[in-house]
Order: structure tokens, then sequence, then C-alpha cells
């Protein structure tokens, strides 16, 4: 065995294993440090809303439709819920963005009408409209996947940006931006 | 000193705030399609998506709200006819790949399916003298 010549592989396939090896650690230690993202961004972005219509989730407020997104200028649509705890952050936010003159609508996810009452109540109501979703439809067919959600929308009803979690004081100029750019 | 007790109690006494909605669950989360060929479509399509909130789990495994809706509505649009795979691609159009659990071929994903492929012609391209070598019948490896 030990004198009798072997086919001979080229020699750098020697280092191939090695070299292999060496990858995937590289590979493995990328994977580890990266910060690791769970956010699910939507699709939709680009995409015009579904069709919709939503009952009133409150006594307060309409409800919402699709249509109501035709009026020419851009909104926001915020997804929240009354039993959502950073949306409770997100509320002062949301007010400060409504003082600033933008329309906000809403679809309230799973929420009963007076949980929700006593939430507006304490927390402030700065919404325009708000659709009650009670089996998370319309939240799946824009592609969002949690509360709170913001969406803007701009005048001809086309999703242009989406802002998962909440809004924090320090976006709000970024918010603006974007409903400045979608009313382009 | 006694602040910080209270305090700490407060914290241990607390319930989570993170609380789940108290919404009864969709028409057809817990409940299957009455007709068993169709459940069992459902049931497989639901086995291969992917729970947006609990991000290991199928939504067939999941007890999440947004779950229970995702399963009502792959069961209500099974029993209206609906073809599995227009679901699924339904979902992924909003989601993205991310959704489902079945994969698919694209501009990313394709080196998984071609790797398998390259290693094997790399190894038939490193072993090739020992298959077909000229000292075929000589016993280099008694």
């Amino acid at each position: 065995m030990t004198d009798t010549p072997s086919p001979k592989a080229p020699r750098w396939t020697l280092w191939l294993p090695l070299a292999l090896f060496v990858a995937f650690v590289a590979l493995v230690v990328v994977g580890l440090v990266r910060p690791k993202n769970t956010d699910i961004a939507s699709q939709m972005i680009g995409k015009p809303l579904p069709a919709f219509t939503l009952r009133a989730a409150s006594d307060a407020k309409p409800g919402l439709a699709d249509k109501d997104f035709q009026s020419g200028k851009p909104r926001l649509l915020n997804i929240f819920a009354s039993w959502c705890v950073p949306c409770r952050a997100e509320a002062p936010v949301l007010g400060e963005i409504a003082r600033q003159g933008v329309e906000i609508d809403a679809i309230a996810i799973r929420d009963h009408k007076d949980d929700l009452a006593s939430y507006l109540k304490q927390y402030g109501n700065p919404y325009a409209r708000i659709g009650a979703d009670d089996v998370s439809a319309v939240q799946l067919a824009i592609g969002s996947s949690g509360v709170p959600e913001t969406f803007v929308i701009d005048g001809k009803g086309v999703i242009r940006y989406q802002h998962i979690g909440d809004i924090r004081p320090e976006q709000v100029p970024m918010i603006l931006a974007k409903l400045a750019e979608a009313g382009q | 000193m006694i602040r910080r007790f209270a305090l700490g109690l407060a914290l241990v006494l607390a319930t989570p705030a993170m609380a789940d909605d108290s919404m009864p669950p969709a028409p057809y989360a817990y409940r299957q399609l009455p007709d068993a060929k169709q459940e069992a479509k459902a049931q497989a399509l639901m086995e291969t998506l992917r729970c947006l909130v609990c991000q290991s789990q199928s939504i067939a495994d999941s007890d999440a709200s947004i779950a229970g809706d995702m399963r009502s509505q792959v069961r209500t649009r099974i029993a209206a006819g609906e073809d599995p795979e227009a679901i699924r691609n339904w979902l992924i159009q909003r989601y993205g790949d991310y959704v489902s659990y079945e994969p698919r071929v694209t501009a990313i994903t394709w080196p998984l399916f071609a790797a398998p492929l390259v290693l094997l012609a790399l190894a038939g391209l490193l072993l090739r003298k020992r298959f077909i070598g000229g000292d075929v019948g000589k016993g280099d490896n008694t």
C-alpha cells in the first residue's frame, strides 16, 4: 500500500477541507455577531390599500374604509389596540403629530368597545376614524404583523411607508418627512 | 430602604402587562372544517405557514391570536374553494418568503439548491482518477 503510487490529486486540494472549515466558521461568526432583526417588513409598500370596510370601533369616531384614503392628501394609518402596552407610550406622540395637522386614521385590532372607550379617554384620541378589525383580516391584507404599526398612505390610497413598533418622539420629524414625500 | 422594598414588591406582584387581547377567537381558529377533505388540505397548508409573532412555530402549532386569525382565514378560503398554493402566494405577497416554510428557488435561495450539485461535481472531479484511472484492476487498494 505504501509503495504503490496512488493517483495524485493536485496539491491545492490538500488545503480544501481546511478552507471549507474556515469559511464555515466565518459564516457562523457572522451569524452570531450580526444583531438579530425580528421585524417582518410588509411587502405591500408601493401597492394600493386592499379594499376593506370596517365598522366603527368606538362611538366617538366613524368606521374606516379604503375609500377614505382617496382624499388627495397623505394620511397616517395607525394599527393599535387598547390591550397593547407600547401603544400607550405612542399615544402622546400621535397626539403631537395630529396637532401638526396630520390626519391619522386607525384600525383597532381585536378590541372591545368599552375597553377602547376607556383607553381613548385615558390616553387621548388623535384619530379621525377608527375601524374595528376583530379577526385581523385587514391587518393580514396589508402585511402588518403586530401592534403598534403605522403606515403612511398617499392621497391616492397607495401604501408608501411602514413603521414597525411605536413612534418615538425623536422619530416624529422622520414620519413628517415621509408624509411630505408621499404628498409630492 | 422601605421605598426600595416597596418597589421590589411591586415588581414581584406585577402581572405581565404584555397582555393579549380578550376577544373570542376567530370562527375557524380552533374549529375544523366539516368536510374532512378540505380540513386535511387546510391542515397541510397551515403546517407550512409561519406564525408572525412566535417566529419558530407554524400557525398550526401556535396559540397566538394572530395565528388563530390566520388559521380562520385559511380554513374559510379553503372552504370557499380557493387553492392552497394561491393562499400561500397571497401571504407571500404581503409578508415575503418569511411567512412560508416551503422553500422556493429565488435569486437569493438558488445557491442552497445548487450547492449539493456543485459539491457532488467537485467530488467527482477530485476522485475521477480513482474511478477511471489507468491502473484499473492493478489493485492499489489491497
